[in-house]
């Protein structure tokens, strides 16, 4: 047999390219002649637009063309909203392409100038004059639900996009009879995605053809396929939608359609020219999705002993000016809510906020670092009231690993279905990271730290987080008979994951190839025909099982072939090196051969092929060459679509040092334990989670999406919106449990996303713990900074 | 993020560069372009003629000569950061580097043109008005030299005309018996920080002589902190007389409260860097 490549640390496969600069991004694709797109954007949060005037602009030599809401035909419309839910208020409100009327937060595309490059676009942009009559916005999630606050939408009563209740077995007796209640209220403020590369479309039509070929930097080719063939009615199979190399999504490149998404194809087809946007750094922090803002209040009833046997909350979440893509993230946050904890009982509300702010979609996390914050804040105010130890507290109330699969009835995740947990050794986690922190040990230099006037603590977050959502994805796969080259396609796109590794992992184990000699293609609809797209932890598992399918199935007809090729029955038959061997023998074909010999061919052009055709004495057989029902060559289409989410957890834990005089905050140790079910590659999920934890760092103490009172974003830069540096993140060290997940044939659960979950948390809680001798107030908020701490330990001295 | 349109011409003398800026009001200086470049592509800043100084070779160069170190105005940080008789004369010329942006930054971004931008948060100022240097400027009407103290005016904003070129920075060496510290907080590694400060102590006989100190990120400018070093001077630097100068350095604050400092905060955090590079400076100094 061939040494089994899943599970293995391969080598990314994408890597050499990217570093040697020879990756191609949408910015890197020359189209010749090539007209460029630039936006005027509203300078106001929420206002009427008095006069739009594009005269001076247009009359400028390099300008092709300006566009405004008057200007785009059946397109001036409300864009698709993506994920209807009943909640919704009044069905939901999406934006148009180009504002008419109105704009809603300071960013909206109001008039797109398409000119022969970029510099002379934004001088058109300069020269296009807009006249606002502003109007008053609130920006405070509590103050714009109350009566009277300034509406975003003049049709939507108290800015209430949607509420929605949701209720797993009896909390109202739970609560009534417990022998403790605690209450915590959290907040979470806004941030983004903030991608390398930031957002970029560009687009070619063919007249003569009538085919649209369309660039985006999409985490959803296929799906942007679908909805561009909708809103320009036309067949889907006059579109081709490509995703060529992409810097990174995290969400905001899920969300479809940014306006450009589907401006820049309009303006190809109506200019007959290619035309190309690239989205720059600003645009990027006020133009594309955000997420995160929302303000939990989560009470538990417990017992005396910390059991908790009930659990009610109640959320805003801030869904900016539109809600495109309905109430996903807000139901993510609901249905995670209760952790890894048995929690019987469990009543949710959301209610979902319009701001004058650009739309909340999904950002890495999607929710979840909002309930794990919520929860675990609870949690450690919980055990610090009955006086029980942070972690001990924890360890009452998780779901053994005798339990599953444990169903939250009444609670409905992203996919439509009741919260199912399938597997996990939450306890055996728990045990793992105490264990390798030494905690024991901390403890003892903390007090000697104390001692010295020095501020340590200890700080740790549990959490779940469902993956692998339906509805389904393809695989593909095909052998090549020329060169016996292994061909997979699947209907994703990649940012970057290493989608191209582990799925030639997966296709290498049941074709017996080098992983090197898998070609995988993705991120083009003419690659592959069906699918979904790239989102909530769901690649490896929705992906990689049909892959898996479809190779097994392409393993099937290879021994057959081969058997017959070598005349011996198939279970003498095995795959290795890019081979079919006889068992015990040195007899064997190669991949080409037989993807050669399984084809009947009229013509010959080399050897392998000389003995397909029909005159061949190899073919002598009765009846026709291709036999009924029997497709040519080595090729197999497979398909998986998920029962439900499987649910991966993990538990990250810091020791931090803080420093009262400058209130500067240093992470000593970081550590995460973490179970996404069977690895297919241990170093990319490492680097996954390693990404995530940065991502997560990043969220804790020091990205904010800040705005001022009138709704204008205060940091749409790096030197404002403070993404850390390789400086500020410290190394973790991550260590691996790997429970199967009993839903999909390879037993495995989602990555992405983990890492960012848990680590407001962990910050939070070290800081409480490091802090307590100065006798600051429970950290309650998300991002933290030097001046949060300040204000903490200012309050204390005054207390 | 495109800049509007500008001529650009690249003089080979500081005489055509500075005929080259009187001859247009709107023409600007560019030495290492990294923050220039930034605010022209954020259109903040449109000039309609760059003056490119860097094919000047009159403008690079460090020498020590008397007591004073002279550095090209195009020098590069990194450059100075690494030279070591520059160094030697003055080890706070390194320590201030260090904490200036980024290698990448430092390898493109001069000397001059960090102190002609005079952005009230940046590390060279604020060493040139500790230490108190010195600049040569060159104009239409001849040359003329600006002490340290009366360079930097407010944001962005110095003594110099428009036409007039910044050529020369001249830093004093480090007195004798002298100690020297510099210390900032930033939230990033690398970024323009909440505050920043250079202390100087000359200390003899185990009682400080002389203290100066200044600030960077507290102010429209950087500033001296007198009543700091009042606290300091004349006295044994012990932990009472640095908490005093912590203390007084704080009514120097008058930076707004911004995104990630509150002004309580930024005068605590004042305090502290006072406190510790009043320590390290003490020490460093044999005090």
């Amino acid at each position: 047999m061939s040494t089994r490549q899943f599970g293995e640390p391969v080598q990314r496969n994408a890597d050499p390219a990217l570093l040697k600069g020879e990756g191609a991004f949408i910015d890197d694709i020359s189209l010749p002649g090539a007209l460029h797109a630039a936006f005027v954007r509203s300078a106001h949060a929420r206002a009427r637009i008095r006069s739009i005037d594009t005269s001076q602009a247009e009359v400028l030599p390099d300008v092709v063309a300006v566009y405004t809401a008057d200007d785009i035909g059946a397109l001036d419309a409300e864009l698709p909203m993506l994920i209807p839910h009943p909640c919704i208020t009044s069905g939901g409100k999406t934006q148009r392409p180009l504002a008419r009327g109105d704009v809603f937060y300071a960013g909206q595309c109001i008039a797109m100038v398409v000119a022969v490059d970029r510099y002379a676009a934004e001088d058109a942009c300069a020269a296009i004059a807009v006249e606002y009559e502003p109007l008053p916005v609130e920006l405070d999630l509590d103050r714009a639900v109350a009566d009277g606050a300034p509406l975003v939408h003049d049709d939507i009563p108290n800015n209430v996009a949607a509420h929605f209740v949701q209720q797993s077995g009896d909390p109202d007796a739970a609560f009534a009879a417990a022998e403790h209640t605690t209450t915590v209220r959290v907040r979470l403020e806004r941030s983004t995605a903030a991608p390398m590369e930031c957002r970029a479309v560009a687009a070619r039509w063919d007249g003569v053809s009538g085919e649209l070929t369309v660039w985006d930097s999409t985490q959803a080719t296929i799906s942007v396929r679908g909805g561009l063939a909708s809103l320009f009615d036309i067949d889907e199979d006059r579109i081709r939608v490509i995703a060529p190399n992409v810097g990174g999504g995290f969400g905001q490149k899920i969300m479809m359609f940014h306006p450009d998404e589907i401006l820049v194809p309009y303006a190809a087809m109506e200019l007959d020219r290619p035309v190309k946007y690239i989205e720059d750094r600003v645009e990027n922090f006020i133009g594309a999705s955000q997420e995160r803002a929302q303000i939990h209040e989560i009470s538990l009833a417990a017992r005396k002993d910390g059991t908790v046997l009930a659990l009610r909350d109640s959320f805003v979440h801030d869904t900016g000016a539109f809600i495109p893509y309905g109430i996903a993230v807000a139901q993510v946050a609901s249905t995670s809510i209760a952790g890894p904890y048995r929690i019987p009982d469990i009543w949710v509300e959301m209610t979902l906020v319009y701001t004058p702010c650009v739309q909340v979609t999904p950002y890495r996390g999607c929710g979840r670092p909002q309930a794990c914050f919520a929860i675990e804040r609870a949690l450690d105010q919980l055990a610090d009231e009955l006086g029980i130890d942070r972690t001990e507290i924890r360890r009452r109330n998780f779901i053994g690993p005798g339990e599953f699969p444990y169903v939250r009835d009444g609670l409905l995740f992203a996919d439509g279905l009741a919260v199912n947990y399938d597997s996990g050794e939450y306890e055996k986690a728990l045990d793992l990271i105490t264990e390798t922190v030494d905690l024991a040990s901390f403890r003892t230099e903390q007090e000697a730290a104390r001692a010295a006037g020095r501020y340590l603590g200890f700080g740790l977050g549990f959490y779940v987080e469902g993956t692998g959502l339906g509805p389904y994805e393809g695989g593909h796969v095909k052998v090549h008979p020329i060169t016996g080259k292994v061909y997979v396609t699947t209907g994703l796109t990649s940012q970057g994951q290493g989608h191209e590794t582990v799925f030639a992992q997966i296709a290498a184990d049941q074709v017996g190839c080098d992983v090197k000699d898998v070609i995988f293609a993705e991120g083009d609809t003419q690659a592959h025909e069906w699918g979904v797209a790239t989102f909530a932890s769901r690649a490896a598992v929705v992906s990689g099982n049909a892959i898996h399918k479809a190779a097994v199935k392409a393993r099937a007809r290879i021994i057959a072939a081969a058997a017959n090729m070598l005349e011996t029955d198939e279970d003498s038959i095995e795959l290795r090196d890019g081979r079919a061997w006889i068992v015990d023998g040195n007899r064997s074909v190669s991949l080409a051969e037989i993807a050669t010999a399984s084809n009947p061919l009229r013509y010959a052009f080399n050897e392998a092929s000389q003995t397909a055709t029909q005159f061949a004495p190899a073919s002598t057989h009765d009846g026709p060459p291709l036999a009924e029902g029997q497709a040519p060559g080595i090729e197999e289409t497979d398909y998986f679509s998920p029962s439900h989410a499987t649910w991966a957890y993990g538990v990250h834990a810091a020791i931090v040092e803080f420093f009262p005089d400058t209130c500067a905050m240093e992470i000593r140790r970081y550590l995460c334990i973490h179970d996404c079910g069977n690895m297919i590659n241990p170093m990319i999920v490492e680097g996954q989670v390693m990404g995530g934890i940065g991502q997560g760092i990043g969220g804790a103490f020091y990205e904010r999406c800040a705005f001022d009172e009138n709704g204008t974003p205060l940091a749409a830069n790096f030197m404002d919106f403070l993404m850390p540096y390789a400086t500020e993140v410290p190394d973790a060290e991550i260590l691996h449990m790997e429970t199967p997940s009993p839903l999909n044939p390879l037993g495995i659960k989602g990555v992405g996303e983990a890492g960012t979950i848990p680590v407001s948390q962990v910050v939070a809680s070290a800081m409480e713990d490091a802090l307590a001798p100065l006798g600051i107030a429970p950290v309650r908020e998300s991002p933290m900074s030097p001046d949060m701490i300040h204000r903490l330990l200012s309050e204390a001295r005054s207390r | 993020m495109k800049p509007a349109l500008f001529d650009y011409v690249a003089p080979e003398t500081v005489e055509a560069a500075v005929a080259a800026l009187a001859g247009d009001e709107t023409a600007r200086p560019l030495a290492g372009g990294q923050s220039l470049i930034p605010t022209m592509n954020f259109r903040l800043s449109t000039p309609g003629r760059l003056v490119d100084l860097q094919r000047i070779a009159a403008l690079r160069g460090i020498a020590v000569e008397g007591g004073t170190i002279r550095v090209g105005a195009m020098t590069r940080h990194r450059e100075l950061e690494t030279d070591a008789a520059a160094n030697a004369a003055n080890p706070l010329i390194g320590e201030v580097l260090d904490n200036v942006a980024h290698i990448a930054i430092r390898n493109r971004g001069t000397v001059g043109g960090s102190i002609a931008h005079a952005d009230p948060a940046a590390e060279l100022p604020c060493l040139l008005v500790a230490t108190g240097g010195a600049v040569t400027v060159e104009g239409p009407g001849g040359s003329r030299e600006i002490a340290a103290a009366d360079l930097f005016r407010f944001h962005m904003t110095t003594s110099l005309d428009q036409a007039e070129i910044l050529t020369e920075i001249r830093i004093p060496a480090l007195a004798p018996a002298t100690g020297y510290a510099f210390e900032e907080f930033a939230r990033r590694k690398g970024d323009y920080a909440l505050a920043g400060v250079c202390t100087l102590l000359t200390v003899e006989g185990g009682v400080c002589r002389a203290a100066r100190i200044a600030a960077c990120g507290i102010a429209s400018r950087p500033v001296r902190l007198a009543a700091a070093e009042d606290a300091l001077a004349g006295g044994t630097l012990d932990e009472a007389a640095r908490n005093a100068a912590g203390e007084a350095a704080k009514e120097y604050v008058t930076a707004q409260a911004d995104l990630q400092a509150s002004e309580a905060y930024r005068k605590d955090l004042l305090a502290a860097l006072v406190r510790r590079t009043a320590a390290t400076a003490a020490k460093r100094a044999g005090g």
